[in-house]
């Protein structure tokens, strides 16, 4: 053993020099990897694939098919109308407070855009030069059924879009149920409202009054609109 | 014979040792700082696009939510680029006759998608989500930069893994409340020490070791 490792030492640039240059040529071979690891074959969402025909990665469903779980077999859920093709007037779920909190949220998100966040048609992009809408509160639309707002959603309306992309059917049903909450809010009378509301309605217009200045009193009054 | 090597020679040698050790040395800190260098990292970068869109002002001057445009990211891993038929909602009324949004057009007409230059692009093998930065309290503005104040799209950071670690490691000091991950002029209240904190324990954020394993961004 010692006489073998002894001989080895002996001679050390003769055995060493072609592992070393093999050793240098792997580090060179490893400069090239590390782009594949970063962009791999698999398909990222929007990533363009020219596998295909139109160099889109992301596929569209072959028409006629359904994903699992998307059968759309409850039509006033999915369209709005009963069997008979009927838009339903009533909401296929629970009406609760975090329902039209959604709605509201997601009211001031896609619609207020242009319908205004009180509905009144008078979104930003109205004011660019958008074909007004109709406001959300108008008795014409007061008396639709709750399916006509979730239709006109899913179908869109006139100048307006389908946002059944951007809004899924949840959504369509919770912004549904907060218009007829802004119908119903746009229409109300001081006196049908809760009374710790009309009191600080009342605490807000006497403090108004006393300050005797038109600039407060518009403040006063804007903060309880 | 005479001596080859004067006394003066061993100064020479120990001095070469270490002007070789600090060479080598600040070559690899040299090396690490041009890896980190925005001209690696591409932040701050404008990448030219089909169409010169603002964000500015599409967001601060219209007042438009970012989730109008990216509305997938509540719900997935991609934050989702808007189909043409999105920009159409407004623009069939809207600067329908503008040259500059010809390729909007165009795209609309003929069903082709607008083929954008992708901006922040992780490695394949990073496994990011969008969905569960935004439900733990992670704002759009914390990640992706002052969006709202950028006339072209930029990176906002620098996407390397030590930036990522930075606050999967310390997300107190990152995370805000759930309803104004999409306020881009949210400041956070500072006279509370423990806010941070508070936040994470109310999002259920898990601990460090659970954010840093490998698993959580690597599979």
């Amino acid at each position: 053993m010692i006489g073998k490792t002894l001989c080895s030492r002996s001679r050390p640039g003769s055995e060493r020099l072609p592992l070393m240059l093999l050793a240098v040529l792997g580090a060179l071979l490893t400069v090239g990897c590390r782009q594949d690891m970063h962009d791999q074959p698999k398909i990222e969402p929007y990533e363009v694939n020219n596998f295909f025909a139109d160099g889109m990665g992301s596929r569209i469903p072959p028409a006629g098919t359904i994903a699992r779980g998307w059968l759309r077999e409850d039509s006033a859920l999915w369209e709005g109308k009963d069997a008979a093709g009927e838009l339903v007037d009533t909401l296929p779920m629970a009406l609760d407070q975090a329902l039209l909190e959604r709605g509201q949220q997601r009211f001031e998100i896609y619609c207020s855009v242009c319908h205004g966040s009180t509905g009144d048609g008078q979104g930003m992009i109205v004011r660019r030069g958008f074909k007004q809408p109709s406001p959300l509160y108008e008795q014409r639309l007061q008396e639709m059924p709750v399916g006509y707002f979730f239709d006109v959603m899913t179908n869109g309306f006139g100048l307006m879009s389908s946002y059944a992309k951007q809004v899924p059917v949840q959504d369509r049903w919770a912004i549904a149920a907060y218009i007829r909450a802004l119908q119903l809010s746009q229409n109300a009378a001081l006196a049908e409202l809760p009374s710790p509301i009309q009191d600080e309605f009342h605490a807000a217009l006497t403090a108004a009054e006393s300050e005797g200045d038109g600039v407060h009193h518009d403040d006063a009054a804007a903060e309880h609109h | 014979m005479a001596q080859i090597f004067r006394p003066s020679t061993n100064t020479i040698a120990k001095m070469s040792i270490i002007l070789g050790l600090a060479l080598a040395g600040s070559l690899v800190g040299l090396l690490m700082a041009f890896e980190r260098s925005t001209y690696r990292t591409n932040e701050g970068v404008v990448y030219a696009q089909p169409v010169p869109f603002s964000h500015d002002h599409h967001t601060a001057a219209m007042g438009i939510d970012c989730r109008y445009c990216h509305y997938s990211v509540e719900t997935s891993a991609s934050a989702g680029i808007p189909p043409t038929d999105v920009c159409m909602n407004c623009h069939k009324e809207i600067w329908k006759d503008s040259p500059m949004l010809e390729p909007v057009r165009a795209s609309y007409r003929d069903n082709t998608p607008l083929e954008w230059n992708r901006v922040h692009d992780l490695p394949d093998f990073v496994y990011f989500d969008h969905s569960i930065h935004v439900a733990k309290g992670v704002g759009c503005v914390t990640c992706h930069g002052e969006v709202n104040k950028m006339p072209l799209i930029k990176r906002g950071s620098s996407l390397q893994m030590s930036w990522c670690l930075d606050c999967h490691r310390n997300p107190e000091k990152n995370v805000r409340p759930p309803e104004e991950v999409f306020n881009m002029e949210w400041e956070r209240p500072k006279d509370d020490p423990d806010y941070g904190a508070k936040l994470v324990e109310a999002a259920g954020i898990e601990g460090e070791q659970r954010l840093t394993s490998c698993s959580t961004c690597h599979r």
